[in-house]
């Protein structure tokens, strides 16, 4: 069954037309050429899929596509803003916290949302908010190290 | 067998309830609800479930929605998802057990999906919310063709993955009462991990203390995953009630809570390691839900 449905994505509206089986996570990624949100375990475990709908941090493998209509959806391509890259971005590649670079922007966009409602969180605050989001590469410090540091950047602003 | 597309189904959006109930009746057993997926879409992939329509109940306002309902009690609509109940300082404030689970409940990603009416429909023993609401003399309001009733949460669960609601009536709130004050509850989950786990083992604690803060005079204890069903265990309540809340009179009830459950040993844990920590988790949420009331 296909349905014809509006898709608010990173500020612009995408008209497409999809079957109504179809994830989120598959129509970013197919649809709509928006592959910086990646596929991992498409049961909601693992984050490497998240996005922002209406700035919450969402497991876009467990959205139906049509259930997103109507929403705003923020992916990792609509942090940077002209070229220049959002704080936590920064602060991700300051802290060396990419290695495979899999997980970061599931990672990205989880700390981004935690940040947003939590200006001056503790370490183990940050834990807890990405406790949804697994990296088998870093051992997950550095990661933790650039959301504090992307903090303390987003509050001298 | 699990695969990442789901299969293919006709799917509806109503917008009322009424209309909601009006595709069930229409379509019966080869249609189901859809809340907030995070059950139900899993379930699909795994092949375990493939309704060949989904008649989803996102876009129903009515269900919806977190409300003091006039008298200090809280309403909060099924839709409600999981995210926007950790977010509430309604909850927080009149049903902090409650705001305890979902803190430990998926993870942030998922909460801004899962709904409280899911927890509560898919019926599973380890629901997270349930033992809480149980403390907390909460009540559903389910909706059917034949109109509305109420159930008691403890009512509503009668087997793993069974619950008295029927396939055509829609689970539309939750109804939690006015705190009694000076009362509190607290919920701890025991997990093997820090997040993105199901509960070993669940306790919900509820107390009330007389005028004076010195004598338990009610309590309410629901224990979660250690037997078919979420459970009350009136016995250990008997044993709070008209006693002073010390470290003895804790440690007595505790014991006997972890005697009354009747849990399975699994791949997860063994039924000696639950009922051991039921008597951990007890004296630890009757411990803090006093700390609550007497600050």
């Amino acid at each position: 069954m296909k349905r014809d449905i509006v898709l608010k994505v990173n500020g612009s509206a995408y008209h497409v037309s999809i079957e109504t089986h179809r994830t989120l996570v598959e129509v970013l990624r197919e649809t709509l050429g928006l592959t910086g949100t990646k596929k991992s375990c498409s049961e909601g475990e693992c984050g490497a899929c998240t996005v922002l709908v209406d700035g919450k941090p969402t497991a876009s493998c467990l959205l139906l596509a049509v259930a997103a209509e109507g929403k705003e959806i923020t992916t990792i391509e609509g942090l940077s803003q002209g070229g220049k890259l959002d704080p936590v971005q920064e602060a991700f590649v300051r802290q060396t916290a990419i290695q495979c670079g899999f997980c970061t922007p599931g990672m990205v966009m989880a700390a981004k949302a935690f940040l947003d409602e939590n200006p001056e969180p503790t370490a183990r605050a940050v834990r807890k908010a990405i406790s949804g989001n697994l990296c088998r590469c870093t051992g997950y410090q550095q990661i933790v190290d650039a959301i504090m540091a992307a903090a303390e950047t987003m509050r001298a602003r | 067998m699990f695969l990442r597309r789901l299969p293919k189904f006709e799917y509806h959006a109503p917008a009322s309830v009424a209309e909601a109930q009006g595709l069930m009746t229409k379509y019966g057993s080869e249609a189901r609800f859809i809340a907030g997926g995070t059950d139900l879409l899993i379930a699909m992939k795994k092949r375990e479930a493939a309704p060949g329509r989904l008649i989803s109940l996102g876009n129903i306002a009515a269900l919806k929605g977190i409300a003091d309902d006039g008298s200090g009690g809280v309403q909060i609509g099924a839709l409600t998802t999981l995210g926007e109940i950790e977010r509430s300082p309604i909850v927080r404030k009149g049903a902090l057990a409650l705001c305890d689970a979902v803190e430990v409940m998926g993870s942030a990603q998922v909460r801004s999906l899962a709904t409280i009416g899911g927890n509560l429909c898919s019926g599973v023993p380890s629901a997270d919310t349930a033992p809480p609401l149980i403390a907390l003399k909460a009540a559903l309001k389910l909706v059917g063709p034949a109109g509305e009733r109420q159930v008691p949460v403890e009512q509503f669960f009668t087997g793993p993955k069974e619950t008295v609601r029927k396939a055509d009536e829609i689970l539309a709130a939750i109804l939690i009462p006015k705190p009694e004050a000076p009362s509190a509850g607290c919920y701890l989950k025991l997990m093997r991990r820090h997040a993105m786990d199901l509960a070993l083992v669940g306790v919900a604690a509820w107390l009330k203390l007389d005028g004076g803060k010195k004598v338990c005079v009610e309590a309410r204890i629901a224990l979660g995953a250690v037997a078919p069903t979420p459970i009350r265990v009136a016995e250990v309540e008997a044993l709070l009630v008209n006693k002073t809340i010390d470290a003895g009179v804790v440690a007595e009830a505790a014991r006997i809570a972890g005697m009354q459950c009747r849990p399975i040993s699994d791949v997860r844990a063994s039924l000696e390691y639950r009922c051991s920590m039921v008597e951990v988790l007890t004296r630890r949420a009757v411990t803090e839900a006093h700390r609550r009331i007497i600050g």
